[in-house]
C-alpha cells in the first residue's frame, strides 16, 4: 500500500522528484532482475539495489522470452534452438528442469493462477498450451505464421496471440482453446499486452512502426498509436516490449532500432516523451515498487534503468550478448 | 485504413472457415494451397464476399552457366519456389479475410513464342505479373498495349538501365540495382579505409554493366580504381580433372604488376571466373564484387529479423536453400499481398496507388519496412554484405546519411534519375 501511494504521490506533481530518489534509496529492497542473453546462451542475473551481476546461469540455446511465474518461485526461459523451456529456480539461481516445449519457442506467458503456459513456436505457426506442472502439452493451437506476442487477460479467459508475418492478433479463448477473433494489424506484430483492468490489449508493430489498442470487449480497434521522434528515421522505430506502469496511466514502448523508449499516456494515446537508452531495446519489465524500468539493448549489451516519474535514464549495466528479455523477482 | 475493415463482422463467422484453411493448408501442396479455403460451415454468414487474387509467375528457360564451385547445386527453379512460398505465406492472412491468392506459372522455352503467349496471358485478365524475365523480355511485356495497366514485378534484373533511361511506369523492381549492390559494398569499403581498388571485368555486357556501377561507387564515395583489367578467356566447364593448375596460372597472371591496391573489385555477374580469384592474386588482397565479399538482398547466411523463420520454412517446403531470385519472388507476391490485405481490391488502379502511397511497407525481414521509390519503382532495402559462408555487414553503413531514407544512399537518388515514368 505505501509503494501505490508514493506512486501516487509521484504522478500528482513532479516537483516531488527529489524527495523520492532520497526515499527510494532508503527503500532499496532485495530483488533480482533475470536478463536472457541470446547469444550467449545465458541469464544474467542482476542485483537490483546494487545493480552489480550476481550470476550467469547457463541455460541452453538461444534464450529469448522469460517470465516469472505467479507465486515467484520459478523463471522460465524459452530456449529457441533447444525446442525446450528451461526452469530455474528463482532463489537457487540454478536450472531445475528442462520441459519440452515444441520447436522453436519464442515467447512465452502463463495463467494467473501459474498452472498453464503458453509457448509462441515461432517456427511452426502454433501456439502451445502446456500444463506447467506436469510438462505435458494439452494442446495446440494453429494460428498465422510466425507466433510470438502471449499476451494473458488478467481473469486468464483470453490469450491475444500475434503473428507476426500474418500481420494479426489471434484472440483465443482458454476455456475452449479456439480462435474467437482475428484482427488485422500493421507488419510485424511482436507482442501483446492487455491493460490492468483488461478493457484493453495493445499489440505492437515492429516493422508497422506502430501500436494498436484494441477493445477486448467489441474486439475493435480504437487507435493505433504512432511514433515521430525527430533525427531519427521512421523506419528504425521499431516498436516491441510494452509495459504499463503500475497506476496504468502510462505505456512503454520499446522502440528498437530507434534505441528508445516512447512514453505514451493511455488516456489520451499521446506520446509524451522519449527516453534514449542502450541501443536495440525489445524490452522492458518494471522493478516490484514500478519506480524503476529496466530495457534490455540488445546491441549494447546491457540494460537501461530508466526512472518512471522523471523519465530519465539514470544507468546502464552490462549484461551478456545480445540481452532480449527480463524479468524482476520481487 | 483499418476502419474501413468489418473487423467485428467478419471475426466470428471466419474463424471455422480460417481454421479449416489451416489445416488444409499443413497438409496441401502448392496447388492445394492456391484452391479455395475450405468450405466454410454454413455459420459463416458474417463473412465478406471472397475476393480472389490471381498472380502470374512469367519466365524463360535461358540459358544459365553452372556455378564453378561444385559445392554449390545447380538450380533450376529459382524464383519459383519463392514465388510459391510467397502464395502460401499471403494466403495465410488471406483465409482471415475471405482473399484466396492463387499463382499461375508460365515458364516458355526459348523457342517459345515469347510475345504471343504473353499477350494470351495478359488479354486472359492477368493484372499481377512476376517476371522472371531478362532484359529484352521484360521491356517487351512491358510495352505491350494489353499490359498498360498491368503490374509488373522484376524479380530478376539489376541491370541500372531498366531502373534509368529505360524504366517503364508499370515495372516494379525488386531486387536491388547494380549501382545499390556497388554502393552498399562502396560504403562498407570506405568505412574500412580500403579505397584503392584495382578493378577486373569480364567481357559480358552484364558484367560491363557491373563495372561500370563499381566506377560510379568510387566517384561518389571517394574511392579511386587504381587500374583496370579484362578477363576474357571463355568460361570453362566446372568439372575437369586437374583443372586447379591453369586457374592457379591464370589468375596471377592477370592480377599482376598492379599499382598499389587495397582490394580486388571483381565484375563478373556471369560466374564465369571470379570465385577464381580469392587467393590467387598476384598480391594478397581480399576479392570483392560479384564473387569473394559480395551485395545480395538475400543470402543463407542471413538469419537476422526473424530471418531463421523464412529461411526455415523455404528449406522445409522446398528442399534446398532460398536463392536471391527465390527472395525477389517472395517479396514480389508478398508486395501484392500486403497491399490487397490492406485494401481489399484487386483493381490494379487501387493497388497501384496503394504500393506508391505512404501507407505501403512491406515486411521483408530486414527489420524494418520497405517500400518502393516513386521515381523509378525501384524497392528501397537494407543490402546483406556477405561472402559464400557468412554474413559480414548490411549497408547501409553508418555515417552515411540521406535526409530521406538512409537507404536511398545506395543507388541513384531523385535528382539523379533518368528516368521519366510518365513519358
Amino acid at each position: 500500500m505505501h509503494i501505490t501511494r508514493r506512486t501516487v504521490l509521484l504522478f500528482a506533481s513532479a516537483s516531488l522528484v527529489p524527495a523520492f530518489i532520497g526515499v527510494s534509496f532508503g527503500q532499496a529492497k532485495d530483488f533480482l532482475i533475470f536478463v536472457t542473453n541470446e547469444k550467449d546462451d545465458t541469464v544474467t542475473v542482476v542485483d537490483g539495489a546494487s545493480l552489480k551481476p550476481v550470476k550467469t546461469i547457463p541455460v541452453g540455446h538461444r534464450p529469448r522470452g522469460i517470465i516469472i511465474t505467479p507465486d515467484k518461485k520459478d523463471i522460465v526461459v524459452c530456449l529457441g534452438d533447444d525446442a525446450q523451456l528451461a526452469v530455474i529456480d528463482a532463489n537457487a539461481l540454478k536450472v531445475t528442469r528442462l520441459l519440452d516445449s515444441g520447436p522453436d519457442p519464442e515467447l512465452l506467458n502463463i495463467s494467473p493462477d501459474g498452472k498453464i503456459l503458453y509457448i509462441a513456436n515461432e517456427d511452426d505457426s502454433l501456439v502451445t498450451i502446456m500444463d506447467y506442472k506436469t510438462g505435458e502439452v494439452t494442446q495446440e493451437v494453429p494460428i498465422g505464421v510466425e507466433p510470438e506476442g502471449m499476451g494473458v487477460s488478467p481473469d486468464g479467459g483470453m490469450v491475444v496471440a500475434t503473428s507476426e508475418s500474418t500481420s494479426m492478433a489471434h484472440f483465443i479463448d482458454t476455456k475452449t482453446y479456439k480462435v474467437v477473433a482475428n484482427i488485422l494489424v500493421d507488419s510485424r506484430p511482436r507482442y501483446s499486452e492487455f491493460t490492468a483492468d483488461g478493457s484493453q490489449v495493445w499489440v505492437s508493430s515492429e516493422v508497422g512502426g506502430t501500436v494498436t489498442v484494441i477493445d477486448t470487449k467489441t474486439r475493435k480497434i480504437v487507435k493505433i498509436i504512432s511514433f515521430e521522434i525527430p533525427g531519427v528515421r521512421p523506419e528504425l522505430i521499431g516498436p516491441v516490449g510494452i509495459n504499463f506502469t503500475k497506476d496504468g496511466k502510462r505505456a512503454f514502448v520499446c522502440l528498437g532500432k530507434a534505441n528508445r523508449l516512447g512514453v505514451v499516456d493511455t488516456a489520451s494515446y499521446k506520446v509524451i516523451d522519449y527516453v534514449l537508452v542502450g541501443q536495440r531495446p525489445w524490452h522492458a519489465t518494471l522493478s516490484p515498487d514500478g519506480s524503476k524500468l529496466y530495457s534490455a539493448n540488445g546491441l549494447t549489451n546491457d540494460i537501461t534503468v530508466v526512472d518512471v516519474a522523471s523519465l530519465k535514464a539514470e544507468k546502464s549495466v552490462p549484461v551478456g550478448r545480445l540481452p532480449w528479455g527480463l524479468v524482476v523477482r520481487p | 485504413m483499418f476502419g474501413s475493415l468489418p473487423a467485428r463482422k467478419w471475426a466470428s463467422g471466419l474463424v471455422l472457415l480460417a481454421l479449416g484453411g489451416l489445416l488444409l493448408f499443413v497438409a496441401g501442396t502448392v496447388s492445394g494451397a492456391a484452391q479455395q479455403p475450405a468450405a466454410a460451415p454454413a455459420a459463416a454468414p458474417a463473412a465478406p464476399a471472397p475476393l480472389q487474387v490471381n498472380i502470374l509467375y512469367l519466365s524463360r528457360q535461358y540459358m544459365e552457366p553452372p556455378p564453378l564451385s561444385l559445392v554449390e547445386k545447380i538450380v533450376t527453379d529459382k524464383g519459383i519456389q519463392g514465388a510459391r512460398i510467397g502464395t502460401e505465406d499471403t494466403n495465410r492472412t488471406g483465409r482471415f479475410l475471405n482473399q484466396n491468392y492463387h499463382l499461375s506459372e508460365m515458364v516458355l522455352s526459348l523457342d517459345d513464342d515469347f510475345k504471343a503467349k504473353a499477350k494470351a496471358a495478359l488479354a486472359s485478365g492477368q493484372k499481377f505479373i512476376l517476371a522472371d524475365l531478362e532484359k529484352p523480355d521484360l521491356l517487351a511485356l512491358a510495352d505491350m498495349p494489353e499490359a498498360k495497366d498491368a503490374l509488373i514485378f522484376d524479380v530478376r534484373t539489376s541491370d541500372d538501365s531498366l531502373r534509368q533511361e529505360d524504366c517503364r511506369a508499370n515495372v516494379f523492381h525488386i531486387l536491388p540495382s547494380w549501382a545499390m549492390r556497388t554502393d552498399a559494398l562502396g560504403q562498407y569499403l570506405v568505412w574500412k579505409k580500403w579505397t584503392r581498388w584495382l578493378l577486373v571485368t569480364g567481357k559480358n555486357p552484364d558484367d560491363l554493366g557491373y563495372a561500370a556501377a563499381v566506377k560510379r561507387a568510387a566517384t561518389r564515395l571517394g574511392a579511386k580504381i587504381v587500374d583496370e583489367r579484362s578477363y576474357t578467356y571463355a568460361a570453362g566447364s566446372r568439372r575437369t580433372d586437374t583443372g586447379h593448375q591453369q586457374v592457379q596460372q591464370q589468375m596471377p597472371l592477370l592480377t599482376q604488376s598492379a599499382p598499389p591496391y587495397d582490394v580486388v573489385v571483381v565484375a563478373d555477374e556471369s560466374e564465369t571466373f571470379g570465385d577464381y580469384l580469392p587467393y590467387r592474386t598476384w598480391d594478397p588482397r581480399p576479392v570483392v564484387g560479384t564473387q569473394g565479399l559480395f551485395a545480395v538482398a538475400w543470402a543463407r547466411p542471413f538469419e537476422e529479423y526473424g530471418g531463421t523463420q523464412l529461411q526455415h520454412r523455404f528449406e522445409r517446403e522446398v528442399g534446398r536453400i532460398m536463392t536471391e531470385r527465390d527472395y525477389s519472388a517472395w517479396l514480389g507476391v508478398r508486395s501484392i499481398g500486403e497491399t490487397i490485405i490492406h485494401i481489399n481490391s484487386v483493381k490494379p488502379i487501387d493497388v497501384r496507388a496503394y504500393l506508391l502511397s505512404d501507407r505501403f511497407g512491406v515486411d521483408g525481414y530486414k527489420g524494418e519496412p520497405m517500400n518502393f521509390r516513386n521515381w523509378d519503382l525501384q524497392l528501397r532495402q537494407p543490402v546483406l554484405l556477405v561472402d559464400p559462408t557468412e554474413l559480414v555487414s548490411i549497408s547501409p553503413q553508418e555515417g552515411f546519411l540521406h535526409p530521406k531514407y538512409l537507404t536511398d544512399s545506395l543507388g541513384y537518388d531523385q535528382p539523379e534519375t533518368k528516368c521519366r515514368l510518365n513519358k
